[in-house]
């Protein structure tokens, strides 16, 4: 089994490691970095807990090496809040509207409307419901997480 | 009481940490050194084990350990995994070995146990281990199960029968009799599994410095967890510490003990390293527990006014291999059929069947939705059949709040008789029924019909059990520092009990809620605890919560009383000080006055002192507390694929005081998306040789934000007058209807046709097949 | 769930990528993952070299030339969803894209992964079968371009051999002006479809039928073209009635059945998404129906 090493950008810092092939993204994220705020609830690309970014990008991070991501620009729910610790809107709105119970499936829920919003500024209720599809929530039947999608999608334009 | 928390839509406290990703679920908790483990697990449903090697297992590089149940220590070893719910109808019990002796009994059942330096070289080397099995028959289905000459399930149990319990009042046969319309129904229901977002995890560290072996599970039942360790490896309770940190969902599944959490901490004892499990989603569908088949047939007798006069029937239940939840499922239904309808005689049969498949235990709803769906089913059949409104025949029917208390004949699950103490069932569906604009849902489906559109409305009501004993604890403790500790049995997978507790110590004591360190799920931090099932949680545990601040308060407002040399009436507490009315306000910060009562060596306490500021207290509810709720749901069918589309939503429902309406309103929101999922997707599904068949997310289906409106929920807070709080349980409200709701509403829609369901999950394939045998397409054209 | 272990190649050429493939044994190509991968984490797909066509030269691109679509084999399912190249030149390609997945797999997802991948209810697979398209296939032996009713061979499997390669995929274009239809019934948003339907017609001003193209996702191991259908719309007047017949003719084709969903009901679904694919092409094309 060849080894690999990898450098790549995790929430704006450089990283390196040394990976097995079969290392997925998931499991350098969590056990290489020891940044565990990604979650794995299937490892088969269904409920989307693992969702990172790669170069801006939603990706099921337990179906990506390791090994695929040198070079690449990743951020996961850790780097989202400010340094400081302050959260941002999208959190904020999370937080203001129940959006999360047990809080497994939210980082993924996070990482995949961060895309969402950038691309969809001004989405409508089903736009938002559409864009979560591939996110698995077994907590909140969904209604908290479109409620701060909408609450942040406003703010973020109050914002800009 | 002050009014500050309590009630308010307060953020939660839970909240930072899981948003910015620092949540802690098991397989986060970092132990150095931990070695990870992989099961192996029985690919046959039913079969013998006649040899294991391992040694080829064990010969891959950076494998620590394969044990099977020999390498287990006493009574591990020997002993069955205890059941913790015996009943007097129970023929058989049956429950696991930690680790398979001699015979396997559903796919998935764990036989080996490989610990290697890492999950990846652990599934090498389990795929490696060699199980010489003799297969069996296996009987998968329940209603083959009971058949005379079926296989055996177990090769020592003859009948595959667990249980038989009759559940009677009144003369049932003499109402049916003397009835003048008697409507019978076969009804079937499939439950599937809690499906957590997070599986189950352990991980165990044994620390010979302290002799302390720790345990981390995601489990709801962390002092029913310590028990049964202790007791399974010869340890002392008080070596053994179990914590359940963040869990990610519970729904059910992680309320009993599972083989694993017996296997982990005997690994970890037996290596001297620390061991961590994983369970992956495949695991899961093959063994975390799961609620399954209950087939009904059930008649209701009725006078010409569609008022009861008895309901009678039988229930077939599978309960799979194993019980290590007794019967409790099947004996909640039973007990629920009657519902918030006068029943003046009843008779329910219940059989319990052993099958080929993993052991079911309750999820959300537990034996309810499946009670509910038939009694509901039964009520529109008597509508239908006498041409009266759904809502009309039930409201003809309910036990009228001047009838309160009222005991409907029948002891519960919780050991006590079942009587109602309070709730106005009609009331509760007057609300759903103006909130969900029913009475004007003719004219809209007439003018959807006009267009070739077909919509229908579906009501259910129901009446739950919740807030069970025997207890929930909770210590509050004034600390040196000025903060609060609260400690508490009660643990937390998503319900908000952290930011519910501390809003009811907050208010009750004067602190800020800023100021409470909470340590939920933690054996070490109370002595006796029960877990998180059947919405138990904010009756007991809040109750407690409430005691103990009460007498905590005391205590403060007593010292500072005689410190400041005033009554005690003059001291108000507020924001984390003691403070004297009047004069220049003297007041003492509450980290003072835990100083001052944690007293000064040799120097005596003078009257009115207490050591420290704490108090823990242990509330008991007399009996479970009755939660009711009515559903109305408005669907499109589209007749061509069968496609089902929820228009809208609605729940009335009465859980009590709320503590915290952000929090409830989230309960039932979630709930009422786990019954979208039992009415319309979710089914685990096996093959004639107990082969599971459903085992990814491609295949078990759970409801996507496109499936599951947002509710209109309207509150009905009745206060419970069996606990202090005025509380009572609302975790599962939201999924016991709406199996009912949907399935009536797609009957509704597709009233043109005249098809009749009585099952669930109802399929598009099911309705178009339907459908089909009513002429439907000959008829569209 | 973790892949039994192998050995991990990034070549940056296509020569380099083919050569890897002739020599090495149990090698496969990994393109998106978002098929392979959940299989090897299953351990039902075990392989000794994954040969990872990400960096390799010239496999990404979207091009109209003589009459095509060409479509590099690399280009992920979201390039093709925002070009405007294939809005423009093969709507049902860029109808068919919504319905593939979710965001998360069509970010990484690609058209090349897809076809060789081959899920009878895939949709990208009717596209092609729909437009005739060419597949382009390299290996150390040069390349070969196969029509796509000649590339599927069996349940979820191509004719691509092991240590080949597909580059691109040559989509025909329909004339300026045609008009498509692309209907599949799911159980939930983004699942896999149960039955779809993929549609192309070329339609005269006279409401008559120049050309008909009807293929079924999800009914047989591969997509189906309906030629009896086919047949019976072309050279007719396009109206209700038409389009009932040529969809009836979903109605006796063989079909898969498994615990998703029986044959019956596929039929039946074939049916149905015929019949409203068709219908949204004829609304495309200004017939009120």
């Amino acid at each position: 089994m060849s080894s690999h090493t990898i450098r790549l950008t995790v929430n704006g810092r450089s990283c390196e490691g040394s990976v097995e092939a079969r290392i997925t993204l998931a499991d350098f994220l969590r056990d290489g970095l020891g940044l565990t705020g990604t979650h794995l609830g299937c490892e088969h690309g269904v409920c989307g807990a693992c969702t990172v970014l790669v170069d801006g990008h939603t990706v099921r991070a337990c179906l990506m090496f390791a090994a695929q991501a040198n070079g690449r620009e990743v951020t996961t729910v850790e780097g989202l809040a400010a340094p400081s610790g302050a959260l941002n809107a999208l959190q904020q709105a999370f937080h203001d509207n129940h959006g999360l119970q047990c809080g497994f499936c939210t980082p993924g829920m996070l990482m995949t409307l961060t895309e969402f919003l950038h691309d969809n500024p001004d989405p409508s209720e089903a736009e938002v419901r559409e864009a979560l599809t591939g996110n698995l929530c077994r907590c909140t039947g969904y209604a908290g997480i479109v409620a701060a999608a909408l609450d942040a999608a406003r703010r973020l334009r109050q914002e800009a | 009481m002050g009014a500050r928390q309590f009630g308010a839509r307060v953020k939660r406290l839970e909240d930072p940490a899981l948003l910015t990703g620092a949540g802690r679920f098991v397989d986060d908790v970092k132990l150095p050194d931990a070695l990870l483990a992989c099961f192996v697990r029985s690919p046959h449903a039913h079969a013998r084990i006649r040899s294991i090697d391992v040694a080829p297992a064990l010969a891959l590089a950076g494998v620590r350990a394969v044990l099977t149940v020999d390498d287990l220590p006493e009574p591990m070893r020997s002993e069955r995994i205890p059941n913790l719910m015996t009943n007097p109808a129970i023929k058989v019990m049956r429950t696991q070995h930690a680790l398979a002796r001699g015979e396997v009994c559903h796919v998935g059942e764990p036989v080996a146990v490989v610990i290697a330096e890492s999950r990846h070289i652990a599934e090498d080397a389990a795929a490696l281990v060699e199980v010489d099995y003799d297969v069996l028959p296996a009987v998968a289905d329940c209603r083959d199960a009971i058949k005379p000459g079926a296989p055996r399930a177990h090769s020592d149990i003859e009948d595959n029968i667990a249980a038989e319990v009759r559940t009677e009042y009144g003369d049932v046969d003499a109402a049916f009799a003397g009835a003048p319309h008697v409507y019978e129904e076969t009804l079937w229901l499939h439950r599937g599994g809690g499906m957590a977002m997070e599986t189950r995890a352990v991980a165990a560290r044994y620390d010979a410095a302290s002799d302390l072996l720790t345990v981390w599970s995601s489990t709801q039942t962390p002092h029913l967890g310590r028990r049964i360790i202790a007791d399974l490896t010869g340890r002392h309770p008080e070596q053994v510490r179990v914590i359940a940190p963040d869990v990610g969902g519970g729904f059910g599944p992680k309320a009993p003990f599972y083989a694993e959490e017996a296997v982990i901490p005997a690994a970890a004892l037996r290596l001297g390293r620390p061991v961590k499990w994983y369970e992956d989603r495949r695991e899961h569908f093959l063994s975390a527990t799961q609620e399954r088949d209950q087939h009904f047939q059930v008649a209701i007798a009725v006078d010409r006014d569609g008022k009861i006069l008895g309901v009678r029937g039988t229930l077939l239940h599978d309960t799979g291999a194993f019980m290590p939840w007794g019967i409790i499922m099947p004996y909640i239904a039973a007990v629920t059929i009657p519902g918030p309808y006068v029943v003046p005689a009843y008779r329910l049969a219940c059989t319990v069947a052993i099958t080929n498949k993993v052991a079911t235990t309750p999820v959300r709803g537990a034996g309810r939705p499946q009670a509910v769906f038939a009694m509901e089913r039964l009520m529109d059949r008597v509508a239908r059949e006498l041409d009266l409104d759904r809502a009309e025949v039930r409201r003809r029917n309910f036990i009228r709040p001047e009838q309160m208390p009222y005991a409907v004949g029948l002891i519960f699950r919780d050991g006590m008789p079942l009587v109602y103490h309070g709730g106005d069932y009609p009331r509760g569906q007057a609300a759903a029924i103006e909130r969900a604009a029913y009475d004007g849902f003719r004219q809209r489906q007439a003018k959807a019909r006009a267009q070739g559109r077909y919509l229908g409305i579906g009501i259910a009501n129901y009446v739950e059990g919740t807030g069970l004993g025997p207890f929930e604890g909770v210590t509050v403790r004034v600390l040196p520092n000025g903060k609060v500790a609260v400690a508490t049995g009660a643990t937390n997978q998503g319900q908000g009990q952290r930011t519910a507790l501390s809003q009811i110590v907050a208010d009750k004591i004067g602190c800020r809620i800023a100021d409470i360190v909470m340590t939920m799920g933690d054996t070490a931090a109370i002595s006796q605890g029960i877990g998180a099932f059947a919405s138990r949680q904010a009756v007991n545990a809040g109750s407690s919560a409430l005691m103990a601040g009460e007498a905590v308060r005391s205590k403060i407002v007593a010292l500072a009383a005689f410190t400041l040399g005033v009554a005690e009436d003059e001291i108000e507490l507020a924001d984390g000080e003691a403070i004297a009315r009047g004069g220049n306000q003297p007041r003492l910060s509450f980290g003072e006055l835990a100083r001052l009562a944690q007293g000064m060596p040799g120097v005596s306490f003078t009257a009115g002192q207490t050591p420290g500021l704490e108090h823990t207290a242990y509330f008991t509810a007399p009996q479970a507390s009755y939660c009711n709720g009515t559903h109305i749901v408005e669907v499109e069918v589209d007749v061509e694929t069968g496609g089902v589309t929820l228009v809208n939503y609605t729940v009335a429902h009465d859980s009590g005081t709320i503590i915290n309406p952000l929090i409830v309103e989230g309960q039932v929101q979630g709930g009422v998306a786990h019954g979208i999922g039992n009415a319309l997707f979710e089914w685990m599904k096996y093959d004639e040789n107990a082969q599971p068949l459903t085992t990814t997310f491609a295949d078990y289906l759970l409801p996507v934000a496109t499936d599951v409106p947002t509710c209109v929920i309207s509150h009905i807070e009745t206060p419970n007058p069996l606990n202090p709080l005025g509380v009572k349980g609302a975790g599962e409200g939201g999924t016991i209807p709406a199996p009912a709701a949907i399935v009536g509403a797609i009957e509704d829609a597709l009233a043109p046709f005249g098809v009749h369901f009585a099952e669930a999950p109802l399929t598009p394939e099911r309705i178009v097949a339907a459908l089909r045998a009513a002429g439907a397409y000959e008829r569209l054209g | 769930m973790k892949p039994a272990a192998f050995d991990y190649h990034a070549p940056c050429t296509l020569e380099e990528a083919v050569g890897l493939l002739a020599g090495l044994d149990n090698a496969k190509v990994l393109a998106g993952g978002q098929s392979l991968v959940p299989m090897m984490n299953f351990r039902y797909v075990i392989v000794d070299h994954l040969v990872d066509l990400a960096q390799v030269e010239g496999l990404r691109s979207i091009t109209v030339a003589g009459g095509a679509l060409r479509i590099g084999a690399m280009t992920s399912q979201r390039e093709l969803e925002f070009s405007p190249e294939v809005a423009q030149h093969c709507p049902l390609l860029g109808e068919a894209l919504g319905h593939i997945g979710h965001r998360q797999t069509r970010n990484r997802g690609t058209i090349g992964g897809s076809l060789v991948h081959a899920d009878p209810a895939a949709e990208l697979p009717a596209v092609c079968a729909a437009h005739d398209a060419e597949i382009e296939i390299a290996s150390t032996r040069g390349v070969r371009a196969v029509p796509f009713r000649d590339f599927t061979a069996g349940f979820m499997a191509t004719i691509v051999g092991p240590d080949e390669i597909v580059i691109a995929i040559r989509l025909p274009l329909w004339p300026a002006g045609h008009v498509h239809g692309f209907r599949e019934f799911a159980r939930r948003r983004g699942d896999f479809a149960i039955a779809g339907a993929a549609v192309l017609l070329d339609v005269g001003p006279d409401a008559r039928v120049r050309r008909a193209a009807i293929a079924l996702c999800g009914i047989a191991s591969s997509p189906i073209r309906l030629g009896e259908a086919e047949a019976l719309l072309t050279a007719g007047k396009l109206d209700a009635a038409a389009i009932k017949s040529a969809a009836a003719a979903a109605r006796t084709i063989e079909s898969l059945s498994d615990i998703h969903a029986g044959a019956d009901y596929r039929r039946h679904l074939a049916e149905v998404m015929t019949r409203r694919a068709l219908a949204d092409a004829a609304r495309r094309a200004g017939i009120s129906l």
